[in-house]
């Protein structure tokens, strides 16, 4: 069970960036990294787990009843936000790639056209 | 895999070698699953309700007790919306064709309905963020997505109505100032930057948080509107190609 969360987390960082390297197209690389950054959400959230404890709402509950760890979970938070604005600024980037020279794959663009 | 991609990965590997190894490394160094112990974690859990009066401590934390790092990543969204704008948005008429992609009748009433719904679902979560799971990152979303369904179900010139840029843009400013305004305020009433000035108000209700749940609703307003511009620019820059390439 230990091993088990801390592969699901590997694996998913491992295969976002498999997909970045061989990545044809800048949409599919933008999700990539999205895939990537997906595994910083895994170990944080198990990071902070407690066996038999609860979320860390203590509406209705009473006062030191076991609950998870809040620190991580609003970091994940923080973490999806940037998540949001990095492929939303890479897929405007991917916009203007695609104006300025009609392709979206990475290795259609690396030359220059002047 | 044609010869660049294999190039690419020949390239790729020594890096990926290096960053694998590093994250084995600090994985095998994890706490056990379920065992992990966090000083600061623990600490919260027990003193946030009783000092702040809000029993969603996660929400506590960031909006108070990390309230300044909440800020930063507020203007992080702020940044990020104005850098796609700059990349998107020029001089352009707004499209007058593309309507109608919905041809069920049932779909377009039953999604109309729907935009009811998580509009309030959206209001919901953020109102309630400092009693139970929610808040203004997580309302704002489901407020940004109820109203982009106006377009999914009815076309473009009833979305038109909310997916303008001079609607949306004091909103995202009106929001993203707020919540420094708020931390000017307790600054001039001679406390610190941020500081809850309305008091911890009453455990467990609406009116618990003071100060935060103003924050919370500056948050809500900056990410709904962020969320908007960013829905606007996109579908924008898709549905009228024509004016742009020149």
């Amino acid at each position: 069970m230990t091993i088990l969360v801390y592969a699901v987390v590997a694996w998913v960082f491992a295969i976002g960036i498999y997909g970045a390297i061989i990545s044809r197209n800048l949409i599919h690389l933008a999700l990539c990294l999205t895939v990537t950054q997906s595994s910083t959400y895994i170990l944080l959230l198990a990071l902070g787990y407690k066996h038999g404890a609860r979320a860390p709402i203590f509406k209705d509950v009473k006062l030191g009843t076991a609950a998870v760890d809040p620190v991580v979970q609003s970091l994940t938070l923080t973490d999806v936000v940037v998540s949001v604005t990095v492929i939303a600024l890479v897929l405007a980037l991917a916009l203007d790639v695609h104006r300025q020279s009609g392709s979206i794959d990475p290795d259609d663009i690396n030359t220059l056209n002047g | 895999m044609s010869p660049r991609q294999r190039l690419r990965g020949w390239i790729a590997a020594p890096v990926v070698a290096l960053l694998g190894g590093i994250l084995l490394w600090g994985l095998s160094g994890a706490p056990a699953f379920g065992e992990f112990h966090g000083a600061y974690g623990d600490l919260l859990n027990r003193i946030a309700v009783p000092q702040r009066h809000t029993t969603n401590v996660v929400t506590a934390i960031v909006f108070d007790y990390r309230g300044f790092d909440t800020m930063g990543e507020e203007f992080i969204l702020f940044a990020s919306v104005v850098g796609v704008v700059l990349l998107l948005r020029d001089i352009r008429e707004p499209a007058g064709g593309q309507d109608d992609p919905v041809a069920s009748d049932a779909i377009r009433l039953f999604g109309i309905l729907m935009v009811g719904v998580i509009l309030v679902f959206g209001l919901w979560l953020a109102a309630f963020g400092l009693v139970t799971p929610g808040g203004g990152f997580q309302g704002g979303v489901a407020v940004a997505g109820g109203i982009v369904l106006v377009f999914l179900v009815a076309g473009y010139r009833p979305w038109r109505t909310f997916g303008r840029e001079t609607l949306l843009d004091p909103f995202e400013g009106l929001g993203a100032a707020s919540y420094v305004a708020l931390g000017l305020a307790a600054l001039i009433a001679g406390a610190p930057f941020l500081h809850n000035l309305l008091g911890p108000g009453t455990t467990g209700t609406l009116l618990s948080g003071g100060s935060m749940s103003l924050l919370n609703w500056a948050v809500a307003v900056e990410v709904a509107a962020a969320n908007l511009v960013l829905y606007t620019e996109f579908l924008e820059s898709y549905l009228v190609p024509h004016l742009r390439t020149s």
